[in-house]
Protein backbone atom coordinates (compact mmCIF):
# COMPACT_ATOMS: atom_id res chain seq x y z
CA UNK A 1 0.00 0.00 0.00
CA UNK A 2 1.27 3.45 -0.92
CA UNK A 3 0.01 6.69 0.61
CA UNK A 4 0.46 9.85 -1.46
CA UNK A 5 -0.10 13.30 -0.05
CA UNK A 6 -1.47 15.83 -2.56
CA UNK A 7 -2.54 18.49 -0.06
CA UNK A 8 -1.37 18.81 3.52
CA UNK A 9 -2.07 22.37 4.67
CA UNK A 10 -4.79 23.16 7.16
CA UNK A 11 -7.67 25.59 6.86
CA UNK A 12 -6.63 27.46 3.70
CA UNK A 13 -4.13 26.89 0.89
CA UNK A 14 -0.93 28.91 1.13
CA UNK A 15 1.87 29.76 -1.30
CA UNK A 16 5.50 30.51 -0.61
CA UNK A 17 6.30 34.19 -0.91
CA UNK A 18 9.17 35.47 -3.04
CA UNK A 19 10.90 36.51 0.19
CA UNK A 20 10.84 32.88 1.35
CA UNK A 21 12.16 31.66 -2.02
CA UNK A 22 14.96 34.21 -1.83
CA UNK A 23 15.83 33.16 1.73
CA UNK A 24 16.10 29.52 0.66
CA UNK A 25 18.28 30.43 -2.34
CA UNK A 26 20.63 32.53 -0.23
CA UNK A 27 20.98 29.75 2.34
CA UNK A 28 21.58 27.15 -0.38
CA UNK A 29 24.12 29.26 -2.26
CA UNK A 30 26.11 30.00 0.88
CA UNK A 31 26.08 26.28 1.77
CA UNK A 32 27.26 25.43 -1.76
CA UNK A 33 30.17 27.88 -1.77
CA UNK A 34 33.42 26.21 -2.78
CA UNK A 35 31.75 22.85 -3.43
CA UNK A 36 32.45 22.75 -7.17
CA UNK A 37 28.85 21.98 -8.12
CA UNK A 38 29.54 22.37 -11.83
CA UNK A 39 27.17 19.75 -13.21
CA UNK A 40 23.38 19.31 -12.76
CA UNK A 41 24.04 15.88 -11.25
CA UNK A 42 26.37 17.21 -8.56
CA UNK A 43 24.01 20.08 -7.81
CA UNK A 44 21.02 17.71 -7.61
CA UNK A 45 22.85 15.37 -5.24
CA UNK A 46 23.88 18.31 -3.05
CA UNK A 47 20.30 19.57 -2.89
CA UNK A 48 18.92 16.13 -2.18
CA UNK A 49 21.36 14.89 0.42
CA UNK A 50 23.12 17.82 2.03
CA UNK A 51 20.69 20.69 2.36
CA UNK A 52 18.12 20.71 5.14
CA UNK A 53 14.66 19.70 3.93
CA UNK A 54 13.25 23.11 4.81
CA UNK A 55 15.81 24.74 2.49
CA UNK A 56 15.68 22.32 -0.43
CA UNK A 57 11.92 21.63 -0.36
CA UNK A 58 8.68 23.11 0.82
CA UNK A 59 6.00 21.37 2.86
CA UNK A 60 3.60 22.90 0.41
CA UNK A 61 0.41 24.73 0.47
CA UNK A 62 -2.50 22.74 -0.93
CA UNK A 63 -5.34 21.86 1.42
CA UNK A 64 -6.29 18.32 2.38
CA UNK A 65 -6.16 15.50 -0.15
CA UNK A 66 -4.54 12.10 0.38
CA UNK A 67 -4.47 9.12 -1.99
CA UNK A 68 -4.45 5.53 -0.75
CA UNK A 69 -2.94 3.44 -3.55
CA UNK A 70 -3.52 -0.28 -3.15
CA UNK A 71 -2.31 -1.08 -6.63
CA UNK A 72 -5.89 -1.60 -7.80
CA UNK A 73 -7.44 0.07 -10.84
CA UNK A 74 -9.52 2.63 -8.88
CA UNK A 75 -8.31 5.79 -7.20
CA UNK A 76 -9.03 6.02 -3.46
CA UNK A 77 -8.83 9.46 -1.88
CA UNK A 78 -9.47 11.16 1.42
CA UNK A 79 -10.89 14.67 1.05
CA UNK A 80 -11.08 17.00 -1.91
CA UNK A 81 -9.14 20.04 -0.79
CA UNK A 82 -7.09 22.03 -3.27
CA UNK A 83 -4.62 19.15 -3.53
CA UNK A 84 -7.27 17.30 -5.56
CA UNK A 85 -6.71 19.75 -8.42
CA UNK A 86 -3.10 18.61 -8.74
CA UNK A 87 -4.06 14.95 -8.42
CA UNK A 88 -6.76 15.31 -11.11
CA UNK A 89 -4.38 16.94 -13.56
CA UNK A 90 -1.82 14.22 -12.87
CA UNK A 91 -4.37 11.48 -13.55
CA UNK A 92 -5.32 13.04 -16.90
CA UNK A 93 -1.69 13.58 -17.87
CA UNK A 94 -0.64 10.04 -17.09
CA UNK A 95 -3.82 8.04 -17.74
CA UNK A 96 -5.75 9.91 -20.39
CA UNK A 97 -9.03 11.79 -20.18
CA UNK A 98 -11.52 9.08 -19.28
CA UNK A 99 -12.13 5.63 -17.87
CA UNK A 100 -11.14 6.54 -14.34
CA UNK A 101 -13.05 5.68 -11.18
CA UNK A 102 -12.52 7.59 -7.95
CA UNK A 103 -13.68 6.74 -4.43
CA UNK A 104 -13.44 9.72 -2.08
CA UNK A 105 -13.93 9.55 1.69
CA UNK A 106 -14.88 12.95 3.08
CA UNK A 107 -13.81 13.89 6.61
CA UNK A 108 -16.29 16.78 6.57
CA UNK A 109 -17.61 19.54 4.37
CA UNK A 110 -15.69 22.59 5.48
CA UNK A 111 -14.45 24.68 2.63
CA UNK A 112 -10.80 23.68 2.73
CA UNK A 113 -11.79 20.01 2.32
CA UNK A 114 -14.10 20.43 -0.70
CA UNK A 115 -12.56 23.40 -2.53
CA UNK A 116 -10.54 21.26 -4.96
CA UNK A 117 -13.59 19.68 -6.56
CA UNK A 118 -14.56 22.57 -8.89
CA UNK A 119 -11.02 22.29 -10.29
CA UNK A 120 -10.92 18.49 -10.40
CA UNK A 121 -10.81 18.07 -14.16
CA UNK A 122 -11.74 14.36 -14.31
CA UNK A 123 -15.16 15.33 -12.94
CA UNK A 124 -15.88 17.38 -16.06
CA UNK A 125 -15.08 14.58 -18.49
CA UNK A 126 -17.62 11.96 -19.58
CA UNK A 127 -16.44 8.44 -19.04
CA UNK A 128 -15.15 9.06 -15.54
CA UNK A 129 -16.91 7.97 -12.37
CA UNK A 130 -16.62 9.76 -9.01
CA UNK A 131 -18.14 8.24 -5.87
CA UNK A 132 -18.06 10.58 -2.87
CA UNK A 133 -18.61 8.91 0.50
CA UNK A 134 -19.37 10.67 3.77
CA UNK A 135 -21.37 10.61 6.96
CA UNK A 136 -22.87 14.12 6.82
CA UNK A 137 -26.49 14.80 5.91
CA UNK A 138 -25.56 17.69 3.64
CA UNK A 139 -22.87 15.84 1.67
CA UNK A 140 -24.34 16.30 -1.81
CA UNK A 141 -25.71 19.76 -1.12
CA UNK A 142 -22.30 21.07 -0.05
CA UNK A 143 -20.75 20.04 -3.38
CA UNK A 144 -23.66 21.26 -5.50
CA UNK A 145 -23.76 24.62 -3.68
CA UNK A 146 -20.04 25.11 -4.18
CA UNK A 147 -20.36 24.55 -7.94
CA UNK A 148 -23.14 27.09 -8.37
CA UNK A 149 -23.73 30.84 -8.62
CA UNK A 150 -22.70 33.04 -6.93
CA UNK A 151 -19.76 30.92 -5.73
CA UNK A 152 -18.58 29.43 -9.05
CA UNK A 153 -19.25 30.11 -12.73
CA UNK A 154 -19.65 26.50 -13.88
CA UNK A 155 -22.67 24.75 -12.44
CA UNK A 156 -22.45 21.25 -10.98
CA UNK A 157 -24.81 20.04 -13.72
CA UNK A 158 -22.10 20.78 -16.28
CA UNK A 159 -19.81 18.16 -14.81
CA UNK A 160 -19.77 15.36 -17.35
CA UNK A 161 -18.55 12.50 -15.19
CA UNK A 162 -20.91 10.17 -13.39
CA UNK A 163 -20.95 11.54 -9.85
CA UNK A 164 -22.55 9.68 -6.95
CA UNK A 165 -22.87 10.52 -3.28
CA UNK A 166 -22.86 7.65 -0.82
CA UNK A 167 -23.91 8.10 2.79
CA UNK A 168 -21.98 6.04 5.29
CA UNK A 169 -22.77 5.25 8.89
CA UNK A 170 -19.99 5.64 11.42
CA UNK A 171 -18.74 2.62 13.37
CA UNK A 172 -19.70 0.26 10.55
CA UNK A 173 -17.41 -1.64 8.18
CA UNK A 174 -17.71 -1.18 4.42
CA UNK A 175 -15.88 -2.81 1.54
CA UNK A 176 -14.86 -0.26 -1.08
CA UNK A 177 -12.34 -0.77 -3.87
CA UNK A 178 -10.75 -3.67 -2.05
CA UNK A 179 -10.45 -1.76 1.22
CA UNK A 180 -12.27 -2.34 4.45
CA UNK A 181 -13.32 1.12 5.63
CA UNK A 182 -14.76 2.28 8.93
CA UNK A 183 -15.67 5.87 9.86
CA UNK A 184 -15.57 7.39 13.33
CA UNK A 185 -17.15 10.64 14.46
CA UNK A 186 -14.66 13.24 15.69
CA UNK A 187 -14.94 16.43 17.71
CA UNK A 188 -15.00 19.34 15.25
CA UNK A 189 -17.44 22.11 14.44
CA UNK A 190 -20.35 20.39 12.65
CA UNK A 191 -18.61 17.04 13.27
CA UNK A 192 -15.89 15.41 11.25
CA UNK A 193 -15.17 11.75 10.59
CA UNK A 194 -11.93 9.84 10.68
CA UNK A 195 -11.43 6.76 8.51
CA UNK A 196 -9.65 3.51 9.23
CA UNK A 197 -8.74 1.90 5.91
CA UNK A 198 -7.41 -1.64 5.77
CA UNK A 199 -6.02 -3.60 2.84
CA UNK A 200 -3.96 -6.74 2.69
CA UNK A 201 -2.94 -6.55 6.35
CA UNK A 202 -1.98 -2.86 6.22
CA UNK A 203 -3.89 -0.14 8.07
CA UNK A 204 -4.05 3.61 7.43
CA UNK A 205 -5.99 5.93 9.73
CA UNK A 206 -6.95 9.29 8.29
CA UNK A 207 -7.89 11.50 11.22
CA UNK A 208 -7.93 15.18 10.43
CA UNK A 209 -9.88 18.10 11.83
CA UNK A 210 -10.29 16.30 15.11
CA UNK A 211 -9.93 17.83 18.54
CA UNK A 212 -8.92 15.39 21.24
CA UNK A 213 -9.86 17.08 24.49
CA UNK A 214 -8.51 14.18 26.54
CA UNK A 215 -10.96 14.89 29.35
CA UNK A 216 -13.09 11.79 28.81
CA UNK A 217 -11.19 8.52 29.36
CA UNK A 218 -13.81 6.58 27.39
CA UNK A 219 -13.31 8.82 24.36
CA UNK A 220 -9.54 8.48 24.62
CA UNK A 221 -9.92 4.71 24.80
CA UNK A 222 -12.25 4.68 21.78
CA UNK A 223 -9.78 6.63 19.64
CA UNK A 224 -6.86 4.51 20.79
CA UNK A 225 -8.82 1.48 19.58
CA UNK A 226 -9.55 3.25 16.29
CA UNK A 227 -5.80 3.85 15.86
CA UNK A 228 -4.87 0.38 17.20
CA UNK A 229 -1.67 -0.99 15.59
CA UNK A 230 -2.15 1.13 12.48
CA UNK A 231 0.77 1.19 10.09
CA UNK A 232 0.17 4.90 9.56
CA UNK A 233 -1.89 7.49 11.45
CA UNK A 234 -2.40 10.74 9.53
CA UNK A 235 -3.11 13.14 12.37
CA UNK A 236 -4.28 16.73 12.65
CA UNK A 237 -1.46 18.51 14.50
CA UNK A 238 -2.32 22.08 13.59
CA UNK A 239 -1.96 23.60 17.06
CA UNK A 240 0.44 23.39 19.94
CA UNK A 241 -1.04 21.57 22.92
CA UNK A 242 -1.06 24.80 24.94
CA UNK A 243 -3.09 26.57 22.24
CA UNK A 244 -5.41 23.59 21.70
CA UNK A 245 -6.53 23.59 25.32
CA UNK A 246 -6.53 27.32 25.99
CA UNK A 247 -7.19 30.09 23.47
CA UNK A 248 -8.09 27.66 20.67
CA UNK A 249 -10.13 25.21 22.72
CA UNK A 250 -13.17 24.01 20.72
CA UNK A 251 -11.69 25.26 17.46
CA UNK A 252 -11.60 21.62 16.43
CA UNK A 253 -7.92 20.75 16.00
CA UNK A 254 -5.30 18.80 17.84
CA UNK A 255 -1.56 18.85 18.54
CA UNK A 256 1.64 16.93 17.92
CA UNK A 257 1.82 16.04 21.63
CA UNK A 258 -1.55 14.30 21.62
CA UNK A 259 -0.68 12.60 18.32
CA UNK A 260 2.44 11.06 19.84
CA UNK A 261 0.63 9.93 22.98
CA UNK A 262 -2.26 8.34 21.11
CA UNK A 263 0.00 6.53 18.68
CA UNK A 264 2.08 5.27 21.60
CA UNK A 265 -1.02 4.04 23.41
CA UNK A 266 -2.32 2.43 20.20
CA UNK A 267 1.11 1.00 19.32
CA UNK A 268 0.84 2.51 15.84
CA UNK A 269 3.90 2.21 13.60
CA UNK A 270 3.96 5.68 12.10
CA UNK A 271 2.53 9.09 12.94
CA UNK A 272 2.26 11.67 10.17
CA UNK A 273 1.69 15.26 11.28
CA UNK A 274 -0.93 16.73 8.97
CA UNK A 275 -3.19 19.76 8.38
CA UNK A 276 -0.34 22.17 9.03
CA UNK A 277 -1.07 25.58 10.49
CA UNK A 278 -1.25 28.01 7.53
CA UNK A 279 0.87 30.66 9.25
CA UNK A 280 3.78 28.22 9.65
CA UNK A 281 6.64 28.50 7.16
CA UNK A 282 8.86 25.57 6.20
CA UNK A 283 11.38 26.21 8.96
CA UNK A 284 8.63 26.22 11.56
CA UNK A 285 7.16 22.92 10.35
CA UNK A 286 10.66 21.38 10.25
CA UNK A 287 11.17 22.49 13.85
CA UNK A 288 7.78 21.02 14.80
CA UNK A 289 8.83 17.71 13.23
CA UNK A 290 12.17 17.69 15.07
CA UNK A 291 10.45 18.49 18.38
CA UNK A 292 7.85 15.78 17.83
CA UNK A 293 10.53 13.19 17.08
CA UNK A 294 12.31 14.28 20.26
CA UNK A 295 9.09 14.00 22.28
CA UNK A 296 8.53 10.49 20.94
CA UNK A 297 12.10 9.59 21.91
CA UNK A 298 12.02 10.92 25.49
CA UNK A 299 8.59 9.43 26.24
CA UNK A 300 9.09 6.10 24.44
CA UNK A 301 8.41 2.91 26.32
CA UNK A 302 9.00 -0.42 24.58
CA UNK A 303 7.42 0.71 21.31
CA UNK A 304 8.87 3.16 18.80
CA UNK A 305 6.60 5.37 16.68
CA UNK A 306 8.18 6.70 13.49
CA UNK A 307 7.24 10.37 13.08
CA UNK A 308 6.79 12.15 9.75
CA UNK A 309 5.51 15.57 8.72
CA UNK A 310 3.31 15.46 5.64
CA UNK A 311 4.24 17.54 2.63
CA UNK A 312 2.65 17.89 -0.78
CA UNK A 313 4.28 15.10 -2.79
CA UNK A 314 5.23 12.86 0.13
CA UNK A 315 4.81 9.14 -0.51
CA UNK A 316 4.87 6.60 2.31
CA UNK A 317 5.05 2.92 1.42
CA UNK A 318 3.54 0.54 3.96
CA UNK B 1 1.10 9.72 42.06
CA UNK B 2 1.38 11.28 45.51
CA UNK B 3 0.88 14.88 46.47
CA UNK B 4 2.03 16.64 49.61
CA UNK B 5 1.68 20.30 50.47
CA UNK B 6 3.55 22.95 52.42
CA UNK B 7 2.87 26.54 53.29
CA UNK B 8 5.28 29.46 53.34
CA UNK B 9 3.52 32.53 54.80
CA UNK B 10 0.70 33.38 52.36
CA UNK B 11 1.78 30.89 49.68
CA UNK B 12 0.70 27.28 49.35
CA UNK B 13 3.15 24.89 47.70
CA UNK B 14 2.00 21.52 46.39
CA UNK B 15 4.46 18.81 45.49
CA UNK B 16 3.16 15.96 43.32
CA UNK B 17 5.44 12.96 42.86
CA UNK B 18 5.68 10.28 40.18
CA UNK B 19 4.02 10.21 36.76
CA UNK B 20 1.06 12.37 35.84
CA UNK B 21 -0.54 10.56 32.91
CA UNK B 22 -3.84 9.09 31.75
CA UNK B 23 -3.86 6.78 34.77
CA UNK B 24 -3.17 9.44 37.41
CA UNK B 25 -4.37 12.79 36.04
CA UNK B 26 -7.78 12.59 37.73
CA UNK B 27 -6.07 11.84 41.02
CA UNK B 28 -3.80 14.86 40.48
CA UNK B 29 -6.80 17.03 39.68
CA UNK B 30 -8.65 15.89 42.79
CA UNK B 31 -5.59 16.41 44.98
CA UNK B 32 -5.11 19.91 43.61
CA UNK B 33 -8.75 20.95 44.03
CA UNK B 34 -8.74 21.82 47.77
CA UNK B 35 -5.63 23.96 47.31
CA UNK B 36 -7.31 25.87 44.50
CA UNK B 37 -10.41 26.24 46.64
CA UNK B 38 -8.37 27.76 49.44
CA UNK B 39 -6.61 29.96 46.94
CA UNK B 40 -9.93 31.77 46.67
CA UNK B 41 -8.51 34.13 49.25
CA UNK B 42 -6.06 35.20 46.53
CA UNK B 43 -3.09 33.51 48.11
CA UNK B 44 -0.45 32.50 45.57
CA UNK B 45 -0.11 28.83 44.69
CA UNK B 46 3.08 27.09 43.54
CA UNK B 47 3.10 23.62 42.00
CA UNK B 48 6.57 22.23 42.55
CA UNK B 49 7.21 19.50 39.94
CA UNK B 50 10.62 18.46 41.27
CA UNK B 51 9.30 14.98 42.02
CA UNK B 52 7.45 14.51 38.71
CA UNK B 53 9.28 12.36 36.19
CA UNK B 54 6.70 12.56 33.38
CA UNK B 55 3.57 14.56 32.57
CA UNK B 56 1.24 13.74 29.69
CA UNK B 57 -1.20 15.97 27.84
CA UNK B 58 -3.92 15.07 30.33
CA UNK B 59 -1.73 16.21 33.21
CA UNK B 60 -0.90 19.41 31.37
CA UNK B 61 -4.61 19.94 30.87
CA UNK B 62 -5.09 19.75 34.65
CA UNK B 63 -2.43 22.45 35.04
CA UNK B 64 -4.17 24.59 32.42
CA UNK B 65 -7.53 24.25 34.20
CA UNK B 66 -5.87 25.09 37.51
CA UNK B 67 -4.26 28.15 35.94
CA UNK B 68 -7.60 29.30 34.52
CA UNK B 69 -9.32 28.83 37.88
CA UNK B 70 -6.57 30.65 39.73
CA UNK B 71 -6.71 33.51 37.25
CA UNK B 72 -10.48 33.77 37.63
CA UNK B 73 -10.01 33.93 41.40
CA UNK B 74 -7.37 36.62 41.05
CA UNK B 75 -4.54 34.57 42.53
CA UNK B 76 -1.12 33.86 41.07
CA UNK B 77 -0.16 30.32 40.07
CA UNK B 78 3.32 29.18 39.12
CA UNK B 79 5.12 25.91 38.50
CA UNK B 80 8.74 25.18 39.29
CA UNK B 81 11.40 22.52 39.53
CA UNK B 82 10.90 20.83 36.16
CA UNK B 83 13.07 17.76 35.59
CA UNK B 84 14.80 17.72 32.17
CA UNK B 85 12.19 15.48 30.50
CA UNK B 86 9.30 17.46 31.94
CA UNK B 87 11.00 20.70 30.91
CA UNK B 88 11.25 19.43 27.33
CA UNK B 89 7.59 18.40 27.37
CA UNK B 90 6.70 21.92 28.55
CA UNK B 91 8.75 23.45 25.74
CA UNK B 92 7.40 21.16 23.00
CA UNK B 93 3.80 21.66 24.14
CA UNK B 94 4.47 25.43 24.54
CA UNK B 95 3.26 25.28 28.14
CA UNK B 96 6.36 27.27 29.07
CA UNK B 97 4.69 30.16 27.21
CA UNK B 98 1.32 30.03 28.95
CA UNK B 99 2.26 29.23 32.55
CA UNK B 100 4.68 30.99 34.87
CA UNK B 101 7.60 28.55 35.06
CA UNK B 102 10.57 28.97 37.43
CA UNK B 103 13.70 26.85 37.75
CA UNK B 104 13.37 26.44 41.53
CA UNK B 105 10.91 26.92 44.36
CA UNK B 106 13.03 29.75 45.73
CA UNK B 107 12.77 31.63 42.44
CA UNK B 108 9.03 31.00 42.23
CA UNK B 109 8.46 32.32 45.75
CA UNK B 110 10.72 35.31 45.06
CA UNK B 111 8.49 36.21 42.11
CA UNK B 112 5.18 35.68 43.89
CA UNK B 113 5.55 36.76 47.54
CA UNK B 114 8.28 38.41 49.61
CA UNK B 115 6.67 37.04 52.80
CA UNK B 116 6.73 33.52 51.44
CA UNK B 117 10.36 33.91 50.34
CA UNK B 118 11.30 35.09 53.82
CA UNK B 119 9.47 32.16 55.41
CA UNK B 120 11.17 29.78 52.98
CA UNK B 121 14.58 31.24 53.88
CA UNK B 122 13.85 30.86 57.59
CA UNK B 123 12.66 27.26 57.24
Amino acid sequence: MLVRFWGTRGSIPVAMTSAEVKRKLVTALVAAAGRGLDTPGKARAFVEWELDFSVSHTFGGNSSCVQIDTGGPDYVLCDLGSGARVLGNNVLATGGPSGHRFHVFMSHLHWDHIMGFPFFMPAYLPGNHVRIYGCHDGLEEAFRRQNAAPSFPVDFSRMGARIEFVRLEPERDYEVAGLRVRAKRQHHGGDSYGYRLEHDGKVVVYSTDSEHKQDDPEQVKAFVEFFREADLVIFDAQYSLADAISVKEDWGHSSNVVGVEMCQLARAQRLCLYHHEPIFDDERIATLLAETRRLEEITRGDHRVEVHAAYDGLEITL
Amino acid sequence: MELVSKRFADTAVVLPRGRIDHATAEQFKAALAPHLASAAARDPLVIDLTGVEYISSVGLRVLMLASKQAKAQGCALAVCGLQPVVREIFEISRFNLVLQVFPSLREALAALSTEALAAFGAA
